[in-house]
Order: structure tokens, then C-alpha cells, then sequence
């Protein structure tokens, strides 16, 4: 599942983002490469949402470069940010399905806007992305019928549907118990493995990351703090990443 | 934000007024009287702000033709009973009180004309305009201020669809649209139900009442006030999806957001109306 070569998928360079005098981010530096999972760790608060919201262009950055494929997005509005988003896949904190529309028609959306997809092959391909995620039989369902694990399923089946280049999930594993974080984790392992695809997972779940990221970086008031394998974080001697280790375990 | 905004500057009056003030009073009073103000404005930048990304995304392809019929819908036939009904009641209280007035004066025989006059030209546009305002309103402040605070505005976004286009276009287009057909839909069921009510206290013909109603009735009296109603749909479709596309602060902020969008969508109409009715009159007179 490493990297398949070193060209930076995403690029990140001196991001600074503030909201009022709260400080979120500060001369923010990351590069994710072609194929790899970066799993970005930290305290609440930290600014990891809030890096993802940046990528997706939902937030401007007050100052600082996104790269994403080699095109500054920074400054992007309207139809050029929009070609750009179809190449993202975002899964939200709470799935954020659409409530009027059923499981199936909310995988099939963004499928309806961008592609020439027939009815009958939207509706196949909307179905074989639910089944990849073990909702093949919920797709009549509305979002308030299913669990907030399922949810969180079709948000990642919804994110996949177009086939994107890089996928930004935030906290997938939030709020679940550990049996269905340990299946979203496995889930996320598979997809990767089978769409090959680049992604940063914003995640407080350490063991999860473990198993699905290439690489950890761990954020401390708006700063990379550690950055590299989970091997080298359990050796790092900074006082906080001890302490995260320590209150994670 | 307007009801804080006058009760500010009342309270400011008084303290004013008074002469007990003490200067940390006048001080804390005189901050919340300019945050007040500042709100009020930025409340007005902020709308134009979001008449201008609307403006720029409404007209240009592509067309959300299927969400604008949905939407069409939603705010015309399931609207329709409600607006027809406050027609009717319109057309048998109208009925019923001008009656006996006219006969006072002997002028009964224009009874009709009255009916007829009163719902086309005033109240049958802004009954619609009102409880459209309502029951829309509502219903789009709602809406959008729950998908706000779920975050699925954003996912739309995220998903490189604009919620502006799909979201908000399709129902201030579906509410101008809508409008005018409910204000005819409010019409007849008023002019018929003020029949009703005349011929249970003196038998008439409805062809008769028609006639003698419209005698004295130009197109011109009666095109102008109905197309004003597009108007209303335009202040409605833009007040309550500005409103609920501005929601913060979870479910608490919904229920703000829906009420706020009621209230000043029924107070923009009805401030519009003044508005309107002069312009008719000045270019139809």
C-alpha cells in the first residue's frame, strides 16, 4: 500500500489560517505523495478539520500555497474549484448524507451532476459503490433509517463515486463503538488498496491509523509536531506526543 | 434583528431621556445600541452579497430543471389548498361586511363590483403573499438552516455542485413563478365564495354577479396587482433562503432562522405592497 511514486499529490506549503486572534494554523508545511495515507493526529481544535476544509476549498487559507496534482487552488472560485473538487472525494465528521434523499440517491448524486451516466448505469454503478461498502441492501433506506456507522458507509460511497484522486475523510471513526471503527478502519484499508488512491485521514483513532496510513503527522498548535511512521512516533520523546500516546492507549 | 434593532434605540431614547443614567450604564447601553446598528447593516451587506452570487449562478446553464419542478411543487400545489381557503374566507367576510353598509347608502347593487374590485386589486394578492410568506417561508428557512448546520450544504459544495444554483435559484425561480397562480387560485375561490355568501342572503346568478362585478373592471385592474405577486415571490424565495443559508449555532439556530425567515419575509411583503401599489397606480391610473 505504499506510495507509488514521488510526485506530491498534495502540496502544502507555509498554510496560515486564523479566526478572529485564534490562531489555527501556522506556516502549515505537508506533501503527500502519489498513492499514500497520511493520517493526521492531534488535539480537538487543532486545526485538522479545518486543514481538510482548506484543501476542499470550503475555507480560504489567510496565507500560504495548496498544490493539489501541481495546481494552486488557493485562489480558485467557481467552475476551476469545482473541476478540482470532482477530483476530491470528502467524507464529513457526520456522513452529511442529504436527509430528502434516499441511501441509493445520495450515492447517485454526484454521479447525476458530473458524468453522462445513463439511468440504468448511474443506478449500477451507485449500487456496486454501496455494495463495496456493505450497504448493497440499504439503498431505499432514508439517512435517519440507518446507524451513524452506516452513515458513515454510504458518506465513503458517496466520496468514492466519482472516482477520485484523493480522498479527505474527516474523523470517520468518531463516535462509533470500537468494532465498527476497527470495520471502517479494515474498509478504508480495502479501498485503498483496490482504487489505489491518495488520501489524509483526520483521525483521533491511533490504533486504526496503524493500520490504514502510511505515515502519521501529528499537529500541535497549528504546526507539524512529529511527522513519519508510527514506530517513530512511539519513540518520539516529545512531551506531548508521550502524552497523546499515553492518554490514546 | 429589526425588533432588536428598534428596541436598542427605544432603550437608548429613554436612558437618554433620563437624567439617573449613570455614565457605565450609558456606556454599556450606547455598545449594545452599536453592535445593533452595525448588525442591522451588515445584515443589509450581507444580503447583497447573496443577491449577487445568486444572480450570477441563476441564469447561466447548467439548468436545475428537475429540482425547479420539485421546488414548483412544493411551494404551488401543496400551497394551494391553504391559499384557497384563506381566499374563501376572504370573499364571505368581505361579503358579509360590506352588506350591510352598502344598503345603508342603497348602493347594494354594487356589492358584487365591490367583492370582485377589493380581492383582484389588494386582497387576494396580499392573502397569498402572506401565507405564502408563512407557510414557505417556514418551510425554506427551515430547510436550509438544518442542511447548514449537518454540514450537507458543504458536501454539496464539496461535491463541486453549488449550492446557490441547485439549493437556492430553483426556489426563489419556483416562488416568482408560483405566486401569481396562487393569487389566481385565491381569486376565484374568493369571488366564488362571496357569491356563495351573497345568494344565501339574496338569491343571484353567478353568471349575473360576475358580469355585474367585472362591468366596471379593466384588464389593466386586474393584470398589474396579480403580476405584483412575483414580486412577493422573489422577496419570500430570496428572504427565507438568505435566512436559512446564514444558520450558526445548531438547532437553536434553526428554529432562529426559521422564524426569522417568516417574519421579515411577511414584513418585506407587506412593505413591498405599499411600495407596488403606488407604482401601479402611477403607471396604471
Amino acid at each position: 500500500m505504499g506510495p507509488e511514486n514521488n510526485q506530491a499529490e498534495v502540496a502544502i506549503e507555509r498554510l496560515s489560517k486564523s479566526f478572529g486572534s485564534q490562531k489555527v494554523l501556522t506556516g502549515f508545511n505537508l506533501n503527500v505523495a502519489h498513492g499514500e495515507t497520511v493520517a493526521v493526529l492531534g488535539r480537538s481544535g487543532t486545526g485538522k478539520s479545518v486543514l481538510l476544509r482548506l484543501l476542499i476549498g470550503l475555507q480560504k487559507p489567510d496565507s500560504g500555497s495548496i498544490r493539489i496534482q501541481g495546481q494552486e487552488i488557493t485562489g480558485l472560485d467557481g467552475k476551476p474549484l469545482n473541476e478540482i473538487r470532482k477530483k476530491i472525494g470528502f467524507l464529513f465528521q457526520e456522513g452529511a448524507l442529504y436527509d430528502s434523499l434516499t441511501v441509493q440517491q445520495n450515492v447517485e448524486f454526484p454521479l447525476d451532476r458530473h458524468t453522462t451516466l445513463s439511468d440504468a448505469e448511474r443506478e449500477s454503478k451507485a449500487r456496486a459503490l454501496l455494495e463495496s461498502v456493505g450497504m448493497g441492501h440499504d439503498g431505499d433506506k432514508m439517512p435517519s433509517e440507518i446507524s451513524g456507522g452506516m452513515q458513515k458507509r454510504v458518506g465513503l460511497a458517496r466520496a468514492l463515486a466519482l472516482g477520485p484522486a484523493l480522498v479527505l475523510l474527516d474523523e470517520p471513526t468518531a463516535g462509533l463503538d470500537p468494532i465498527t471503527a476497527a470495520e471502517i478502519g479494515e474498509l478504508i484499508s480495502q479501498l485503498q488498496e483496490k482504487h489505489k488512491m491518495t488520501s489524509m485521514v483526520v483521525t483521533h483513532d491511533l490504533h486504526g491509523a496503524k493500520h490504514f496510513a502510511n505515515r502519521l503527522v501529528m499537529l500541535d498548535c497549528g504546526k507539524v509536531l512529529y511527522e513519519g511512521s508510527f514506530e517513530g512516533l512511539q519513540k518520539s520523546s516529545d512531551p506531548f506526543v508521550v502524552q497523546y500516546l499515553k492518554d490514546a492507549a | 434583528m429589526l425588533t432588536n434593532l428598534s428596541f436598542a434605540l427605544i432603550l437608548a431614547g429613554a436612558f437618554a431621556a433620563g437624567s439617573r443614567a449613570r455614565p457605565d450604564q450609558l456606556s454599556v447601553l450606547g455598545n449594545a445600541v452599536r453592535t445593533e446598528v452595525t448588525g442591522f447593516f451588515a445584515w443589509f451587506g450581507e444580503l447583497a452579497m447573496f443577491c449577487w452570487r445568486l444572480a450570477r449562478v441563476a441564469f447561466v446553464p447548467p439548468w436545475e430543471g428537475r429540482e425547479l419542478v420539485r421546488q414548483m411543487d412544493a411551494i404551488g400545489s401543496k400551497s394551494l389548498p391553504l391559499v384557497a381557503l384563506a381566499g374563501a374566507a376572504t370573499g364571505v367576510v368581505l361579503s358579509l361586511q360590506t352588506r350591510d353598509t352598502l344598503a345603508r347608502f342603497g348602493a347594494k347593487s354594487m356589492l358584487p363590483t365591490v367583492i370582485i374590485y377589493s380581492i383582484v386589486k389588494e386582497s387576494g394578492p396580499v392573502i397569498t403573499g402572506l401565507i405564502v410568506s408563512g407557510r414557505v417561508g417556514a418551510g425554506i428557512g427551515a430547510e436550509l438552516g438544518s442542511m447548514k448546520v449537518t454540514e450537507q450544504i458543504d458536501a454539496m459544495e464539496a461535491s463541486a455542485v453549488d449550492p446557490y444554483k441547485y439549493l437556492v435559484a430553483t426556489r426563489v425561480l419556483a416562488c416568482v413563478a408560483m405566486l401569481p397562480l396562487l393569487t389566481l387560485a385565491a381569486d376565484f375561490s374568493g369571488i366564488f365564495m362571496g357569491w356563495i355568501s351573497n345568494t344565501l342572503a339574496e338569491p343571484i346568478s353567478l353568471r349575473l354577479f360576475f358580469d355585474a362585478g367585472t362591468k366596471g373592471i379593466a384588464f389593466s385592474d386586474f393584470l398589474p396587482p396579480t403580476l405584483k405577486t412575483a414580486v412577493y415571490g422573489l422577496i419570500i424565495g430570496i428572504v427565507s433562503c438568505f435566512q436559512g443559508m446564514r444558520t450558526q449555532g445548531g438547532t437553536e439556530g434553526v428554529g432562529r432562522s426559521t422564524t426569522s425567515a417568516v417574519v421579515l419575509s411577511s414584513l418585506c411583503v407587506i412593505l413591498a405592497d405599499v411600495v407596488l401599489v403606488r407604482l401601479i397606480q402611477v403607471f396604471y391610473p
